[in-house]
């Protein structure tokens, strides 16, 4: 990701402070803790421009769950606010705010791309990462249907009903393998690891890449 | 009392107190769009076919109901409509029934039941019947198959022309039914049946 | 509660067959859905979205008012609203009006709110006979089990359990044709409705300005119920009044819509009080029972009370990837599916079904297909929350709520979390198989570790 930036011409730093934005304990019903990493975190980015992030569910946890994690403390509700006007979901980010579509990827593959949850539903993202894809040299692209369905990870879910979270990779692995594409391709990091996982169990050949990677290829 | 009891309990968890008014609600969303009549036919035949209903224009309802109850036994309603278009008076058609208990003895040996309709909804295929000395509930119920004879004057857009002709249909009869298309049921397998228990068959004659 | 959930969870999960017939009944009602309310079959479905929640936002805020709108209204019409607390009052009210009536045999329509308090049960308790006439619960009451999906109750049966089932009950030869089965029922059935001396029926929608009830089906079993017998009960939970009959033209453009792909379901039934005066035929009594039920304990929640604007229209379920997989039988209650998931807890308790709000991966297809707007994966976070603070307050899952604090603490420690990386990574994944390691290892490989963190890279720039 920080390549593809580069190429564009910004000047990217990485706060190293950063750990976690606290979406494992808050979807597993633990909201003080979440709070907690959560003002971690508006510490780190409190004086960052504009913050891009590799993964729907994140940027997703930031800015539409952050508010409700602060609604009882006005203050941080407001550096909440603030923060949420500058976090960019990272195809999101290239195609408003860098208005481009072209990075001057290539990729000789044949690819189908998954459409992260988070990233769908809760940030609108569907044409973004497409519109990049489209103008990667090489690359084509291969729809999957059904297309939007989970591919049952849920961060904690995966573990706490595995059996369940497992029919549902391989519900989606089986779409994947439908298409006939070598990789899929994904925003959303969580998704990717699940969707690998199941690849490789069941013993197929398809791979895994995240978004930037792809656009980061040359 | 419960009737206190629940009402209390509703009002607590509200905040609001006894008698309290309302805000409006939301105003009703009603937009009836123009459509000729024309128009509004061909859609309501079209609709009823695509439900696997039977559906035509008629200049002589009276002719093909003639033919559609040769060598069977049908009861039709005491609508005004079809007396004034000779149907009522068919042969082979009982109809002028009032008392209930016979009227239910008479549908449930019928074939076919013969209504007319209070309005036709030409955007979805449906029926409108309300209940009244003209029209009784069981004639397009009990019968596997219903014929219903619809002045094309009654055709309207739909859902929001009906609600904008009759805000209340309360006002007019204890029962309005929307029917729109054959009974049908999926239950097993997710197969399609028709004619559970309403009529298998309809059949909307536009005149 | 946990541990039953879990097994129900798996025994539907290694029943391939039984994953086929629900997989591929949902994928069917979903498409159908989704072709109905496309931006080309109906480009005002946002706007009636936002139109029907905003309507039964009102009305639910304002419940108290337009109950006793309703209530004004059915009586000015002829008939009698019934109040009650729960099962057993409204089982007090059929028994008390079938005694005084020398009533025997009823005729029932589907309705869930009647499942949610064993209506039939109670009833045939005390010698009346009940009969379910929608031919899914039909099957469901002689089979002695509990519906699979709101709209498709018998959706996990085949054919030939079907026929078993009816020879067995009917005394009649094996039938495995279905719509000979259907004919059967349909003919075993009339005999009931034209014999019936009440007919019991749910109802969609209270319509306060009217008094009447709105009855949506396709089979026709809800309109004989309603017209065929003297007296006729409708049973519905306090939450389904709505203001106007105008109302009806925004939620029934969405009911069928979402439910089954149909345009409109093929009787929809606007019921106001006893057959009148000249009226050929319909009931001489009409009684609406307003039922709780638990629905005054949702109410105070205004995060939650939009639980309460459900239309039951199954949208929810055929678009959940988590039902679609464990099915209607998985769920301890008569509500399965996403709307399940949040009424459940609500009316029973979180303590009651602590597993159900986390059997899901919040991928938020359920809020996005609710034509009434309820936004269930705010509603399940919030339930998460409640059952893990009612486990701190009951100190259970103790390890748990330590392992959430280690990471809080960890996470506020980068060079602690830098240095735990780097011990990871060069130690690997432990070869232990328990605790969630072995979970996810039960399913799929895990991920291979990266020779460097993205720290390491970005310094050595």
């Amino acid at each position: 990701m920080t390549e593809v930036l580069e190429q564009l011409g910004y000047q990217v730093d990485f706060p190293e402070n950063q750990t976690c934005c606290g979406q494992p304990a808050f979807n597993s019903g633990y909201r003080a803790e979440a709070r907690t990493v959560a003002r971690h975190f508006l510490k780190t980015f409190e004086k960052s421009e504009c913050i891009v992030v590799p993964s729907g569910s994140c940027t997703g946890m930031i800015t539409h769950h952050f508010a409700e994690l602060f609604h009882k403390e006005p203050e941080t509700l407001a550096r909440v606010h603030s923060l949420e006007q500058r976090v960019w979901e990272f195809s999101t980010f290239l195609t408003q705010v860098a208005g481009v579509e072209d990075v001057g990827a290539r990729l000789e593959r044949v690819v189908t791309f998954h459409d992260g949850c988070h990233a769908l539903r809760e940030l609108g993202v569907k044409d973004a990462p497409r519109k990049l894809l489209a103008r990667v040299r090489g690359l084509e692209l291969r729809e999957m249907t059904p297309a939007e369905e989970c591919c049952g990870f849920g961060g904690t879910f995966a573990v706490k009903f595995s059996e369940l979270s497992g029919a549902m990779a391989r519900t989606k692995i089986e779409a994947i393998e439908r298409t006939g594409a070598a990789t899929v391709v994904s925003v959303d990091p969580s998704c990717l690891m699940q969707i690998q996982g199941a690849l490789a169990r069941a013993g197929s050949g398809v791979g895994t890449m995240h978004l930037a990677e792809v656009l980061a290829s040359r | 009392m419960s009737r206190d009891h629940i009402l209390h309990r509703v009002r607590t968890a509200l905040g609001r107190n006894a008698g309290q008014g309302v805000a409006d609600p939301p105003p009703a969303r009603i937009r009836v769009p123009q459509v000729a009549m024309e128009a509004r036919v061909a859609s309501l035949i079209e609709r009823v076919r695509a439900l696997a209903g039977e559906a035509l224009e008629s200049a002589d309802p009276r002719a093909f109901v003639a033919n559609a109850i040769e060598g069977k036994t049908a009861v039709a309603s005491n609508s005004a409509y079809l007396a004034e278009r000779g149907i009522s008076s068919l042969a082979g058609v009982r109809s002028g029934i009032t008392d209930r208990e016979e009227l239910r003895a008479v549908c449930a040996t019928a074939d076919i039941g013969i209504t007319s309709a209070d309005y036709a909804l030409a955007d979805t295929g449906t029926l409108v019947m309300l209940s009244t000395p003209q029209e009784a509930r069981m004639i397009s119920l009990l019968p596997p198959a219903h014929i219903a004879i619809v002045p094309r004057e009654r055709i309207l857009t739909g859902l929001d022309e009906l609600f904008s002709l009759i805000p209340n249909p309360a006002n007019l009869s204890s029962s309005m039914v929307l029917i729109t298309g054959p009974s049908r049921t999926a239950d097993i397998e997710q197969i399609l049946v028709r004619g559970v228990h309403g009529p298998g068959q309809i059949t909307v004659v536009v005149a | 509660m946990t541990g039953e959930f879990d097994r129900k969870v798996h025994d539907t999960l290694v029943d391939a067959k039984l994953q086929l017939a629900v997989y591929t009944a949902t994928a069917r009602l979903k498409e159908k859905r989704i072709e109905t309310v496309s931006s080309e079959a109906l480009p005002d479905y946002q706007e009636l979205r936002t139109q029907a929640n905003a309507i039964k936002k009102h009305a639910i805020d304002n419940l108290d008012h337009y109950l006793e709108e309703f209530e004004r209204n059915v009586v000015a019409r002829g008939g009698k609203v019934v109040y009650c607390k729960d099962g057993s009052e409204v089982s007090d009210f059929v028994l008390g009006l079938a005694r005084e009536r020398a009533a025997h045999l009823i005729v029932k329509s589907k309705s869930m709110t009647t499942e949610e308090v064993d209506l039939n049960e109670r009833l045939e308790h005390h010698g009346l006979e009940s009969v379910e006439t929608d031919l899914g619960e039909y099957i469901l009451q002689l089979a002695h089990e509990r519906p699979y999906h709101i709209v498709a109750p018998a959706l996990h049966m085949t054919r030939y359990q079907v026929a078993d089932l009816f020879e067995r009950c009917l005394d009649v030869p094996q039938e495995t044709v279905i719509e000979k089965q259907t004919a059967l029922a349909r003919t075993v059935l009339r005999q009931k409705f034209l014999a019936a001396d009440i007919g019991i029926s749910g109802a969609n929608f209270l319509v306060a300005d009217s008094g009447a009830v709105v009855i949506i089906e396709n089979e026709g079993n809800a309109r004989l119920t309603t017209t065929a017998p003297k007296i006729h009960i409708a049973v519905a939970g306090i939450e389904k009044v709505i203001p106007r009959a105008q109302d009806l033209a925004t939620f029934l453009k969405l009911l069928a819509r979402s439910a089954t792909g149909q345009l409109l379901s093929v009787y929809t039934s606007f019921l106001a009080g006893p057959r009148r005066a000249g009226e050929i035929d319909g009931p001489d009594e009409f009684y609406v029972v307003l039922l709780d039920n638990g629905r005054t304990r949702l109410l105070p929640d205004k995060a939650k009370r939009q639980s309460l604007y459900c239309i039951r229209c199954g949208a929810c379920l055929n678009t959940c990837p988590v039902y679609r997989k464990i099915g209607g039988h998985s769920f301890p209650w008569v509500y399965s599916g996403p709307i399940g998931a949040i009424l459940t807890p609500q009316f029973m308790g979180v303590q009651h079904s602590p597993a159900l709000p986390f059997a899901s991966s919040l991928c938020g297809a359920c809020g996005e297909v609710c034509p009434v707007k309820i936004d269930i994966p705010k509603i399940l976070l919030e339930l998460r929350s409640e059952v893990k603070k009612a486990e701190t307050r009951e100190k259970q899952n103790r390890l748990e709520r330590l392992g959430f604090q280690g990471f809080a603490w960890l996470m506020t420690h980068p060079r602690i979390f830098e240095m735990v990386g780097r011990i990871g990574r060069s130690i690997g994944w432990p070869k232990s198989r328990r605790g969630p390691l072995g979970a996810w290892l039960s399913e799929r490989e895990l991920p291979p570790l990266p020779a460097r963190s993205f720290r390491e890279m970005w310094r050595r720039r």
